[in-house]
């Protein structure tokens, strides 16, 4: 059994830190290139077909600006 | 039938606090004060009324419990003397920034520094114009007797809650130290925690129900127009008290040529100076203020024009002084005597003072 | 299956905890008092206590944490939390009191207040974030900056001679009789996120448990103070904050 995941990631609170993207063991995340209102960019799924939704990214969100989902296939 | 004993002021604060109903009392140790502490671990209020009593690390640490204990809507007090109310006005500024209500007693020794542990009136700037930064005023009550320190324990908490600001009991060594026979309140119970809703359920730190948006206890405002905003609203508050919480007694000031203006222990020994004038047929009167602030100001105004002179009679430099001439607004002239450092005059040296400064 | 087929409320696993308010904190890029709010927020939540827990706030940049999360707070004069949260937590027995501190509060001028709260066992529980730096201020040396450190009041570096020695008041705390549980995290990967939520939790249990004073540190970044991006920051403290406040419990009776 596999497990597929997705995140969304508000990205009107989203700071760019990228301490998500270090931290997500499949290299599933990386930053935009445009910049949200208050001028950063922000956390997106690059390859989102490689998410677990292991929660490893919203875990270490300083910003709590992660949802993630999880199934089962 | 109420209850009468023989007690020194200190302790009586203690038992007012108790049956007042008081929640908590915050202290640390200092001369001439220190009975109020030690009478309330003697009576260990926590197995009757269930009264926190404790002490603390310092005076820092006293006045910051009380800012704690006040935010959650408790009656909460502690008590000190000059040096140890130096330290708390970083506390007390926090506390009328967040409009807390508490009592603070201060049992007023010489200064400045370290000073005396003698009886003085020294710290009346410090108490009425703040003491801590910023934009604030304590209520002051002023007590001459060891009757008052038993009444305006509850008077404090009374108007503290009102005006949710802090109260302080500005008392001096004398009537700190002194005993008298006095009636002791009858015992109150504590506030219920329904009662505390009631009162101060719609800014206390009870806890955040579903029912309601968080509580947050705060004198921060970075912004400068709220905060411009919050200080008239202070202000708009020390009017209000200005206008309606004056409290003064006046002695033989209606066909009085001078008038003596005395608080505390001072209006004690100025009460027999006025007999000895009169006896002399000098035309003398005391006017004692009972709150410092707000201040007698409208009542010395209307003396004022009959007067032929104001003697101010203090144990200090001449602070409260300032304030009775900021009153009379020059309408009559206004002189100061003092002791100093713990030196306490007799109503016979008040006399003298009155005859050479007035050249009478 | 498509993302959007993933994306369904049936399969939310994590998620931001309403205990935390919708308010965008003020905080930098990859700051750890962020992660730390949110773990706070995530043990009142499932330990279900949102009505009986007061929070008390420093002086510094967690001065706004009453922002943050939705319980009641008192905001404190700077390092006098623990003087709160002592009267809070003693008039007001059944309930959960916990003060939220930085180094320059904690470690510097709140020391007293801190010491002897601890030493009465307080029933309270304290986070002290350790990021070596004063942040509100404009990156100050703390207590807890380390020895040839540069911050702007060290700009050549933290010398033993001018500035004494990093202060590990952790250590000191947990030599208290009053304290039940002394324990040291950071926040800087899933692993340890975690790991300090559990310290967290333990430490409001204990509190509830009447064990003394539960004192958590989190050893923390100031990537804006250290002048470094957040995940160079993260790196930059496991090299060496880590050697001068190893993490792991001290303390747990």
């Amino acid at each position: 059994m596999a497990l597929k995941g997705a995140i969304v990631v508000d990205t009107t609170k989203c700071k760019g830190c990228s301490v998500c993207a270090v931290n997500c063991p499949t290299q599933v995340i990386a930053l935009s290139k445009e910049v949200n209102a208050k001028g950063y960019p922000f956390a997106f799924m690059q390859i989102p077909g490689a998410c677990t939704g292991c929660t490893n990214c919203a875990t270490v969100c300083p910003d709590s600006c992660i949802t993630v989902y999880r199934v089962k296939v | 039938m109420a209850e009468k004993v023989l007690k020194k002021g200190n302790e009586v604060i203690a038992l007012a606090a108790i049956r007042c109903g008081c929640d908590g009392y915050f202290g640390y140790p200092i001369t001439p004060q220190s009975e109020v502490m030690e009478t309330l671990m003697e009576e260990k209020p926590w197995e009757t009324t269930g009264m926190v009593v404790l002490q603390a690390e310092s005076e820092t640490s006293s006045i910051n419990m009380l800012y704690g204990g006040a935010s959650c809507g408790k009656k909460v007090m502690t008590s000190s003397s000059s040096p140890g109310l130096s330290l708390m006005c970083e506390g007390l500024s926090y506390l009328a920034g967040a409009e807390l209500p508490c009592l603070v007693v201060n049992v007023v020794r010489g200064g400045p520094g370290l000073g005396t542990i003698q009886p003085a009136q020294s710290d009346y700037f410090q108490a009425t114009k703040g003491g801590g930064h910023g934009d604030y005023h304590l209520i002051v009550l002023a007590p001459s007797s060891v009757q008052e320190m038993n009444d305006f324990v509850e008077l404090a908490f009374e108007l503290a809650f009102k005006y949710r600001n802090p109260a302080m009991i500005l008392a001096d060594g004398i009537v700190g130290q002194m005993m008298e026979k006095v009636e002791l309140s009858p015992q109150k119970p504590r506030w219920t925690d329904a009662e505390i809703q009631q009162i101060s359920g719609s800014w206390a730190t009870t806890g955040k129900t579903a029912d309601r948006a968080m509580h947050v206890i705060t004198s921060l405002a970075l912004d400068a127009a709220v905060a411009e905003r919050f200080n008239e609203k202070l202000i708009q508050k020390y009017n209000e008290i200005r206008e309606k919480e004056v409290r003064f007694e006046t002695i033989k000031c209606d066909d009085a040529d001078y008038l003596l203006v005395a608080y505390g222990a001072m209006a004690r020994i100025c009460q027999e100076t006025v007999e000895m004038a009169r006896a002399a047929g000098l035309k003398v009167g005391l006017l004692r203020p009972v709150t410092l602030f707000p201040f007698p100001s409208a009542e010395l105004q209307r003396l004022a024009p009959s007067l032929k002179g104001i003697l101010s009679v203090e144990l200090s430099a001449g602070q409260m002084v300032e304030d009775i001439r900021l009153a009379v607004e020059g309408r009559t002239p206004v002189k100061h005597y003092g002791r100093l450092g713990g030196m306490v005059p007799d109503p016979g040296q008040a006399l003298e003072a009155l005859k050479q400064l007035f050249s009478i | 299956m498509t993302i959007q087929e993933i994306i369904q409320p049936k399969n939310n696993v994590y998620g931001k905890t309403p205990v935390l308010t919708d308010t965008v904190m003020h905080y930098c890029p990859g700051c750890s008092h962020g992660t730390v709010h949110k773990l706070i927020a995530e043990v009142i939540d499932e330990m279900g206590i949102q009505d009986r827990t007061i929070g008390i706030s420093p002086v510094g940049c967690a001065v706004f944490a009453y922002n943050y999360l939705h319980i009641d707070w008192q905001q404190a004069a700077h390092g006098r939390a623990p003087a709160l949260a002592t009267a809070t937590k003693r008039l007001n027995p059944d309930k959960y009191v916990f003060t939220y501190q930085g180094d320059g509060d904690l470690a510097s001028i709140g020391t007293a207040e801190i010491m002897h709260a601890c030493n009465r066992g307080e029933n309270i529980v304290v986070v002290f974030i350790n990021n070596a730096i004063y942040g509100m201020t404009g990156g100050q040396m703390a207590p807890t900056t380390l020895i040839g450190q540069v911050t702007s009041t060290t700009p050549y570096g933290r010398t033993v001679e001018l500035n004494g020695y990093p202060l590990r008041i952790t250590e000191l705390l947990a030599q208290l009789e009053g304290t039940c549980y002394v324990t040291r995290q950071s926040v800087h990967t899933p692993v340890a996120v975690r790991k300090a939520k559990r310290a967290i939790r333990k430490a409001f249990e204990n509190s509830a448990l009447k064990k003394g004073t539960s004192f958590v540190e989190v050893v923390g970044t100031c990537n804006s103070g250290w002048k470094q991006t957040p995940v160079e920051a993260n790196n930059w403290m496991v090299e060496y904050m880590f050697p001068a406040y190893p993490p792991g419990d001290l303390k747990d009776r």
